[in-house]
């Protein structure tokens, strides 16, 4: 059971030019279970983006060390799956060769097992019968699914997804929150995401850190039943329950009252 | 069949002609009803306007073969076949009268005496004026002067009336009487002259060398070609006028005397050196003067008048004669019309650089029969045909010698029985260098494919080697600082000014070509690629690291798939860039090659061999430029869609 550990991580940018220095993060600890869902939430600038590439092995904090398992995190790695916000897919390629590109690049699996993998993970994401269409011909939705099909065919121990519903509208939206949470459940991986939305991370996040910025780090942290429900229960359901727009309108609150402090240092 | 439409380009351009004007005007009526029909609502700007409208595209290739037809001389000369030939029989009539009229103020503005005295006392004034300021050697200073004087006094003899012979004056009574005669001879009937067997032999205008036909094919052609006969005698008897009164060779005696003179006195001075050349210089420049004079033929004034008077009623009745062939010439023969030299009568104005669109056709088709004993090609090698070419030469032409050197160990010695055992290295330097014998298969030829061969190879090395490097460049520190230098130190300097360079160290054979086309090709493919290369979204290579892809797959499978439009737009850019300097380099230098022969054309001032490598470059070039876009679509059709 391999749990992740950020231990008093921090990460000092240097600003070239001006010869200044950011705290994008400072002194950040905490530890994910295997199977938990952390959604991350903050003002913009807060350093969210930093730390998941940091936990993605793109970037290395300055200070402190994060750990899956018992390994030190040096640099990217199957073990830990990236979903991004757009762009990431190979437009070259048809749907299927993105989603098998990892097995390609392995050249263990052999070539039917890829195809009957690569048909199954269409079928959970709901792109049955699209494996050969090229990307550029998806919309915006299709194109987080397969996203997302390419990096659970490499059955990551993490995903990382850094606002992976960011460029979505709202009905594609709440259809992908579904599929995310029913694919957490499915397949017991640990999800960290990351999302600007007080909503969607109320209700992807099983546990939720509220980040704050100057420097960044963790302001609250809560522990949420919504996800659990979402699994049984329908999304928009839940929305309208009593303790939901509680802890919403606090978080939103205190996220507003972080901005304002910011536009007051500004 | 050819030969048939060749021998009948004026029949051919007619129909052509008609079916110009006729697709114009229903394209133009077609285009103005769908406006009429469905009047362009959409708003001014909006790019959906241009979609559609296949009828303009018809109307301007009309309307432009039209032109083309007309400048060229082309409409003129298929309904008009003869008149160029009767225009000819004119310009022979203008040609003969030339003499004439050249010592006349008809198509000048002065009496040609009037500006040699004009011009000779000009010069003398200010030769005067000179040497006045020029003291140092009084004596020869006013013997000089004295001279002018004596020139000044030879030009008013010259222009005395009192003194002209009375023979001259009948002379010229006689010739301005028969001017005036042979201008009458224009009404005379002419319906009675027979075509010579001769003139209707002839080549039709403009298909052969002749461009027109000399003999007279018409009765009115004959009737001109008699008068220009007429006139030239009377030519020839005005040029033999002369004017010279006794007391002006007298003068003329006595002048050239002194300036001998002066001419023998000039080693006696003691003037040091730089006034001596300089009183030389006024010795020599008196002689131009003095010598001009006593060459040139100065009449009186007043004794011509009666000539220009008969030489222009000649000319209007001659207007007048040419009737209907008058509104061809200016109507469908635009430019100065038909211009006799001495042995050819030629087309003038745009007709002279702008051949017929037939003649060009004619001229392409000669080209392009790859028979050359039949006159077909050029210079001995047709323009794009097949060959049987040995498979061993062109195994020896790709497989460089080095590489069978760096195989060997020992090639082999000759015996002591004094022949020679080849070993198997010595086979395959055989091999390498085309000896051996292994078969033949059919092999393109040709001016084009040369000139296509050096591109193609060129552009084969700039991709094969550009690419890579640009790639390099794109995400490497070392590739990218290390050759920026190098390749942005040659890249500006236009292609052209390597060619020379080039063209020296490696021969006007192929391979200074296709190196100077390569310099281009490459660094067009290295920036292209390097671009494409550098503009990888960050996002791609971090997914492709987080799914496992070593260094080398993410440069296989996702930087170079990504480069590709940038590359695939630097193959377009470079296969345009090279065609253009590979025309101008073949020009330089080189026996073969589409440059080669527009070069060749120009020498020998062959307008339609221009034209139709101007069109055949022209073609290729946009073959070329088809065969991108076609394969930019195939190859990235996500392009712009990201
Ligand atoms: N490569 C870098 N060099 C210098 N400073 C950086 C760099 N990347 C991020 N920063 C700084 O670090 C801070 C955190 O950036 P980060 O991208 O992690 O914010 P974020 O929380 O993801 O914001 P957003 O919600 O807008 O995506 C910002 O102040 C940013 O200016
Ligand atoms: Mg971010």
């Amino acid at each position: 059971m391999s749990s992740l550990e950020c231990k008093n991580v921090s990460m000092t940018f240097l600003n070239p030019q001006s010869k200044t220095t950011v705290d994008a993060l400072s002194d950040i600890n905490f530890s994910l279970k295997k199977g938990e869902l952390l959604a991350v939430l903050g003002p913009s600038g807060c350093g969210k983006t930093t730390l998941l590439n940091m936990i993605a092995g793109f970037l290395e904090p300055t200070k402190g060390n994060i750990f899956l398992g018992d390994e030190k995190i040096t640099g990217p790695g199957l073990e830990r799956g990236m979903v991004f916000q757009q762009g990431a897919l190979f437009e070259w390629l048809s749907v299927e060769k993105n989603v098998d590109f990892g097995l390609r690049m392995k050249k263990k699996v052999s070539v039917e097992g890829n195809a009957a993998l690569v048909e199954k993970w269409l079928d959970i994401v709901g792109l049955k019968g699209f494996g050969k269409t090229p990307i550029y011909q998806l919309s915006g939705g299709m194109q987080q699914r397969v996203a997302l099909a390419r990096c659970l065919i490499n059955d990551p121990e993490v995903i990382l997804m850094d606002e992976p519903l960011g460029a979505l509208d709202a009905l594609t939206r709440e259809k992908m929150q579904s599929l995310i949470l029913d694919l957490w459940k499915r397949t017991g991986k640990t999800v960290m995401i990351i999302t600007h939305s007080v909503e969607e991370a109320l209700l992807l996040g099983e546990r939720l850190f509220v980040m704050a910025p100057r420097p960044g780090r963790i302001h609250k942290e809560y522990r949420l039943p919504f996800a659990e429900a979402g699994l049984s229960k329908s999304l928009r359901e839940i929305k309208k329950e009593a303790e939901f727009s509680e802890v919403r309108e606090e978080i939103l609150s205190m996220i507003w009252d972080m901005e304002e402090e910011i536009m007051g240092l500004v | 069949m050819f030969e048939w439409l060749s021998d009948n380009r004026a029949l051919v351009a007619s129909i052509i002609i008609i079916l110009c004007l006729l697709s114009f005007l229903v394209t133009v009526l077609i285009g103005l009803r769908a406006n009429f029909i469905r009047p362009d609502k959409e708003v001014f700007g909006d790019p959906e306007r241009t979609k559609g409208g296949w009828y303009w595209a018809i109307c301007g290739i009309s309307a432009l073969l039209l032109i083309w037809f007309y400048f060229s001389w082309g409409v003129g000369r298929a309904y008009f076949p003869d008149a160029a030939n009767e225009m000819c029989q004119v310009a022979k009539i203008e040609e003969a009268i030339s003499p004439i009229t050249a010592s006349l103020p008809v198509n000048s503005r002065y009496y040609k005496s009037t500006s040699l005295v004009k011009r000779n006392i000009e010069q003398l004034d200010e030769l005067a004026r000179e040497i006045r300021l020029f003291d140092y050697a009084p004596d020869q200073q006013s013997q000089l002067l004295a001279v002018i004087k004596d020139i000044e006094n030879i030009l008013a003899s010259l222009s005395n009336p009192a003194f002209l012979k009375a023979e001259t004056q009948k002379e010229i009574d006689f010739i301005s009487n028969e001017l005036i005669f042979l201008a009458e001879k224009f009404d005379q009937e002419y319906l009675s002259f027979v075509i010579s067997s001769d003139a209707l032999l002839q080549d039709p205008w403009g298909t052969s060398d002749v461009e027109i036909p000399m003999l007279p094919q018409t009765k009115r052609g004959i009737m001109y070609d008699q008068m220009s006969l007429d006139v030239k005698s009377l030519s020839k008897r005005f040029l033999k006028l002369r004017h010279f009164p006794e007391i002006s060779k007298v003068l003329i005696e006595e002048t050239k005397e002194k300036l001998t003179d002066l001419k023998n006195g000039l080693d006696e001075t003691s003037l040091d050196e730089v006034n001596q050349i300089k009183l030389a210089g006024f010795i020599k420049y008196t002689d131009r003067i003095f010598k001009r004079v006593d060459d040139g033929n100065i009449f009186p004034p007043g004794v011509l008048e009666e000539v220009t008077a008969s030489s222009n009623y000649f000319l209007g009745q001659l207007d007048e004669s040419k009737g209907t062939l008058a509104l061809i010439d200016i109507f469908f023969l635009p430019g100065q019309g038909v211009v006799k030299s001495k042995t050819q009568c030629t087309e003038q104005g745009s007709a002279r650089w702008l051949p017929k669109p037939t003649d060009v056709v004619a001229k392409f088709v000669v080209l392009a029969n790859p028979n050359i004993e039949a006159g077909g090609g050029y210079k001995g090698f047709p323009l794009l045909w097949w060959e049987w070419v040995s498979i061993g030469n062109l195994v020896g032409f790709f497989v460089p010698d080095i590489f069978v050197d760096l195989l060997v160990e020992n090639y082999s010695e000759h015996l002591e029985s004094g022949t020679f055992e080849p070993n198997f290295y010595d086979k395959m330097l055989f091999f390498a260098q085309g000896e051996l014998n292994l078969g033949y298969i059919p092999f393109p030829n040709g001016h084009i494919w040369d000139s296509l061969v050096r591109v193609i190879v060129a552009m084969f090395f700039g991709i094969i080697l550009g690419v890579p490097l640009g790639i390099y460049m794109g995400i490497s520190k070392f590739f990218k600082s290390f050759f920026d230098p190098l390749i942005e130190l040659y890249r500006p300097v236009p292609p052209l000014a390597w060619a020379p360079l080039i063209l020296t160290i490696f021969g006007i054979q192929d391979d200074g070509k296709i190196f100077l086309l390569f310099m281009v090709a490459f660094a067009i493919m290295v920036i292209s690629a390097r671009t494409g290369a550098s503009g990888t979204q960050l996002s791609k290579i971090r997914a492709s690291h987080s799914l496992g892809a070593t260094n080398g797959q993410i440069l296989r499978y996702v930087i170079l798939p990504n480069a590709l439009p940038e590359i695939l737009t630097g193959v377009r850019i470079s296969i345009g860039v090279c065609w253009g300097t590979l025309v101008a380099a073949e020009m330089l230098a080189g026996t073969t090659g589409v440059g080669f022969i527009e070069n060749v054309a120009r020498t020998v001032s062959d307008y339609e061999l221009i034209w139709v490598t101007i069109l055949i470059m022209g073609l290729l070039g946009l073959f070329f430029d088809i065969v991108m876009r076609i394969l930019i679509a195939r190859l990235i059709p996500w392009r712009g869609k990201g």
